[in-house]
Parts: structure tokens; sequence; C-alpha cells
């Protein structure tokens, strides 16, 4: 799409990035990229291929070929926890709570480079107080933040789904990323409580991170992104502003096309 | 019948070397299983490379005892790399598989004829732990109050053995606390959570099969220390399921289940020996069993605990209820 994405304005830039199962091709996309400090909604009919972008993207899934780069490293088949590590954090579209933790140990355990976590000086608590008692701040503070304080001592495992939502993206967010990526964070979460998500999203960008996140209610799509991106097929067929996106026959013809049937969208009668 | 006597015979096996050992082994498997939720269906294995590390370095090269026991320790890292390097990266189930192929490829190999020159095949190793009852500190005697009493040298393997247990079971409870233990905790309820948010969680179950294959092989070290001998008979893979069977009792994840467990186990299962030969001997059961009954019988009673202590009680005794009864969806 727009060459002038690929400067260095970019955060995450992928290039010629494929992962089929076999025969069927999930993901093929030419060039993908991350405007720096922006909002940018992926979107795309389901089975389009976000999540296992996403899974490629992070190291959960091998690529077939492709090469991409995060923060101007090239990080293309690295292993999940040292893209975690780069300041690339990823949430998923069904949660994955720590069911047999509480709430605030999941907090904790996403700070990163923690003293304690390695062997020998775990056995020295001395050496790990101070900053067990910083992480924990921290922590509680962000679940004050996602709304989940009162649940800080009951176990992940008895959220309800849309609680083990928001602990995820509070989770991603005490690792101090610099580009967020969530998949679906607002599935399952009660509309009053997507307004608040929503405006925790911003206020992360305005804290100077970047954030991905992929989405399929269009309303939310269009009120907090600066840039979306949609995918059909496994391909990305368009980008731009929302309005310059809906507005796309393309997306239409793939997206809007398929959700609300051809009744819906007489004039989407090109070829597939 | 002697109800005293079935009392002391249990106290004695439940504060005996057997029950140290057992101890040892289902701590190390409270790491690998409780903690981090690694199924190591072989921790057999650990037990034998414990006990043959030990044995065949002291007699191949008349080395000292505690360079034995040294490289009994480096055995169990090593196989807890064999097992673990290939295996860790694939889903949970190749490990467990893996894990019981491997404790069976050892004792066979152990008991194997062709290596009669090393391991001493099927009549196994004798003759090298002289050295430690050397070091006893107990003058000859009997030691004990009332009818359970032991033997010098038995107190005193008894004194080295239990002393690891309260060691191992230390280190269980500094690492349980720790930031280290939250990261095992969190590979055990979801990986790839664990990996989304920058734990290697690879190395870290390779650490965790190392650090409970150690602690494995020192009760193996133990059995084999008590006996002065070792052979392939002495490692058959049910064993593991007995370890398991301590742990489950005791409570999965706790620090003092395992070694609550032990005793327990060993109590029950010696109590109910010694019920059970004295019925059997009095003609409670008639002609229906004889005395070569009552180990299987005990052994069946042991299966029959475990399943409705799954039922029942899935945290066992000292396990945390709330945290059992969570299915992590
Ligand atoms: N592990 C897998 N094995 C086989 N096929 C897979 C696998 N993962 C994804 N696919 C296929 O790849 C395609 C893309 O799936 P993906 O989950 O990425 O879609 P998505 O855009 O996230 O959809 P949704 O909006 O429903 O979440 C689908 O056709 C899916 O069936
Ligand atoms: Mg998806």
């Amino acid at each position: 799409m727009s060459a002038d994405a690929t400067t260095n304005g970019a955060i995450l830039q992928a290039r010629g990035m494929r992962r089929a199962f076999g025969g069927l091709v999930a993901v093929d996309v030419e060039s993908f990229s991350v405007m720096r400090g922006s909002i940018t909604a992926l979107i795309g009919p389901n089975g389009a291929g976000k999540t296992t972008l996403f899974n490629v993207l992070t190291g959960f899934e091998r690529a077939d070929h492709g090469e991409w780069t995060f923060d101007d490293r090239d990080v293309s088949g690295w292993p999940a926890y040292r893209i975690a590590r780069a300041g690339m954090v990823r949430t998923f579209q069904i949660p994955k709570a720590l069911a047999r933790m509480s709430v605030l140990e999941n907090m904790k355990l996403a700070a990163q480079t923690q003293r304690g976590e390695g062997f020998f000086p775990a056995l020295l608590r001395r050496l790990w107080c101070d900053e067990e008692a910083r992480i924990e701040a921290r922590g509680v503070e962000l679940l004050e933040w996602v709304g989940l304080a009162k649940q800080r001592d009951d176990y992940a495992g008895t959220l309800s789904g849309g609680q083990r939502k928001l602990l995820e993206l509070g989770r991603a967010l005490m690792t101090n990323p610099r580009l967020v990526m969530l998949d679906e964070p607002t599935a399952g979460v009660n509309p009053a409580l997507t307004e608040q998500l929503l405006d925790r999203i911003r206020s992360v960008r305005d804290e100077g991170a970047t954030v991905l996140f992929v989405e399929h209610d269009m309303d939310v799509v269009g009120s907090i992104s600066d840039r979306v991106i949609c995918m059909a097929q496994g391909s990305v067929i368009a980008e731009g502003t929302a309005a310059e996106v809906v507005a796309d026959p393309q997306v239409i013809d793939a997206y809007l096309g398929e959700r609300h049937g051809e009744a819906a969208m007489p004039t989407s009668e090109g070829p597939t | 019948m002697d109800f005293g006597k079935i009392f002391s015979d249990g106290v004695r096996e439940a504060l005996g070397v057997n029950a140290a050992a057992y101890a040892l082994a289902a701590i190390g498997l409270n790491v690998q299983y409780g903690l981090t939720g690694l199924l190591n269906f072989g921790q057999v294995g650990f037990l034998l490379v414990g006990a043959y590390g030990t044995a065949i370095t002291v007699k191949e090269t008349g080395a000292p005892l505690w360079a034995g026991f040294l490289v009994g320790i480096l055995a169990a890292i090593g196989l807890a790399a064999v097992l673990g390097i290939p295996t860790l990266r694939l889903r949970a189930d190749y490990l467990a598989i893996v894990t019981i192929a491997s404790a069976e490829i050892l004792r066979v190999l152990a008991g194997s004829r062709h290596l009669e020159g090393f391991t001493g095949g099927p009549f196994g190793i004798r003759g090298w732990a002289g050295s430690f009852y050397d070091l006893n500190p107990f003058s000859p005697g009997r030691y004990g109050a009332g009818k359970v009493s032991f033997d010098h040298n038995t107190l005193w393997v008894m004194t080295v053995a239990w002393t690891l247990v309260i060691l191992a079971s230390v280190l269980v409870w500094l690492l349980k606390r720790s930031p280290y233990g939250r990261v095992l905790r969190s590979i055990r309820e979801d990986e790839d959570a664990a990996r989304s948010l920058g734990k290697n969680a690879y190395v870290i179950k390779i650490q965790s099969l190392a650090v409970g294959g150690v602690i494995g092989a020192l009760g193996g070290m133990v059995i084999a220390v008590n006996f002065q001998f070792t052979n392939d008979d002495f490692w058959l893979s049910p064993f593991t399921f007995l370890m398991y069977t301590v742990l489950i009792i005791g409570g999965v994840g706790s620090v003092i289940g395992p070694v609550l467990g032990a005793m327990l186990f060993w109590f029950v299962y010696q109590s109910l020996d010694s019920l059970l030969r004295q019925a059997i001997h009095e003609g409670v059961f008639g002609d229906v069993l004889t005395s070569t009954d009552a180990g299987p019988l005990r052994l069946a009673f042991v299966g029959l605990t475990l399943m409705l202590l799954m039922i029942y009680r899935p945290q066992g005794i000292f396990g945390n209820r709330q945290e059992a009864l969570i299915d992590d969806r």
C-alpha cells in the first residue's frame, strides 16, 4: 500500500510474510507496517488470518518465509519470549489467565527483568524483596486501572470471560511494552466497560506506546483508530483511515459483503 | 490380634529409610509436576542414575564415596538434559512418553548381561558404601522407644536421609515463594501465556526437570546406601507411580505434602501388611487368603485409596482445596 508507511515512522514492518497450513494459506502478506505511536486496527472477516499474523509476528507460529523488523531490529523468527522482551507484547483472542494463580500474581509475573526470577537469586529473599514491593505496587495500580482491584487476591480462574480480557490487557501493559498487540480486546466485555477500555487504550498510546488491535466492531474501530488495516483471505487488501477503508470497494466486497449478505451490498459484484 | 504390633510396625516404617527416600523422590516430582506441571513418568530413572552413578564410580575408580555422590548428582542433571532438551519444546505428552520409556531402558541396561562388567548385570553392585558406615557417629546397639527401634547403622542412614529431606523441603519452600517459583507455576498454568510475557519457558522447564531429578537421585542414593547394594530390580517403573501416590496423598504443590505423604504411605502400607498377616495367620479369612496374598492385597488397597482420594479429596491432605477445584478453562 502506501509507501510512506515503510519509512522510519514504522515501529513494526513486515515483508513477504507467508504461513500456510497444508494447502490453506492463512497469511500471505506483501507488506505490513504499524506506525510508531499510532492506534492501528486490524480488521477482516473471520478466518482472514489476523490471529495467525499475530502468532507469526510474535513467535508463536513459524513463518514459511518473510522478514519483519521491530524498532528497526530484525526479529524474524525470534522465539516468543525474546520478542516479548524486546517490547512487542501480545494478548490472546481466547484469554490465557493463569487460573490457579491470583489476579495480582498474574500481574506480577508480567514485570520484566526480575532479579528473583533467576534460580540462585530466588533463594535469597533479600536480593529481590525491594524489587518485589515495587512490582506489587505497580501491579495494584494497573489492576485499579483495568477495574480488577477488588479481585486482586482471587484466583484468576474464577474471573469471568470479560474480566479475563481485562486481566490480559493489564498483564500485557505490566511488561511496559512499546508495541502492544491486542487480539479482540473488547470481545465479551460489556458495552459500558468497552468504553472505559477504549479510553485506556487511548491513554496507552498517549503515554508513548503503540497499539495494534484486532476488532470486529466497526464503531469501535472508527472511534479510536488512527489507521486501519484490512485483511481478507490471508492478504492485506486495504489500508488507511477508518473512513477510507470502510469505503474501499474491496473491503465492502470481502468483509462487509460477507457479513451483511448481498442484499445489503448490491454494488459488490466484482470478482472474488 | 496384636494392635500394638500393627501400630508399631507402621510407625517404624513411617520413620524409616524407605519413607525418607520416597519423600525425596516425591519432593522431586513435586518440583516437576506440582510446581511446573511437567509429566515426568520416569522419576525412578533419576533414582537409578543416582544409585548407579555413585556405585559405579566408587567400585570402578576407587574414588571416595562423596565423589560417587557427586557423579550421581551430575548423572541426574545429564539425564534431565537428555530427556528435556529434545522433548520440552514439544507438547507436554512427549515428555511423559520419553520419561517412562527412558526409565525402562535404563533399568534394562542396568540388568543387561552385556554390561555385567560395569553394572553387575542382574547381580548388581555390592560393597561400595562401606565408607559411609565408617562415618557412623552412633555407637553399636539399638536405639528407640518401646517396640520401635533401629540398629545404629539404620539410624545413621535415617539421620542423613531425613536431613536431606529437610534440606530439599527448605529448597522447595524458598523456590516456591520466590519470583522464580511464580514463573514455574505460570508454566504449569499456561506455557504460552508465560512465553508471551517474556519467560523462557523452555530453559526453565529443563531446570525444573533437573532440580526435581537431582532431588530424586538423592532418594536413589539413600536406598542404595541403605542396602549397600543396587541392582535392576530396585528400579521398576511402578515405583514412579508409588511416588505419585505419595505426592497426591500429601498434596500436589504443597511443600510439606510429599514428606508427610511418604510417612503416611509407609505407615498405612506396613500396618496393613501386619494386620493382614495376623488376620490370615489367625484364620480370619479361612482358606480364601494365604499369607502370600498380603503383599498384592496391600497394593490393591493403595490403588483403592488413590481412587477415593482423587474423588473425595483431590487436593490431598495438605494441598489447597480451592486451587484443586479450579478448572482451567
Ligand atoms: N493451527 C492451525 N492449523 C490449521 N489451520 C489453521 C491454524 N490456525 C489457523 N488456521 C486457519 O487459518 C485461517 C486463518 O485463521 P485465523 O485464526 O488467523 O483467522 P482470524 O482472522 O483471526 O479469524 P477470527 O476473526 O475468526 O478470529 C483459518 O482458515 C484457519 O482455519
Ligand atoms: Mg482471530
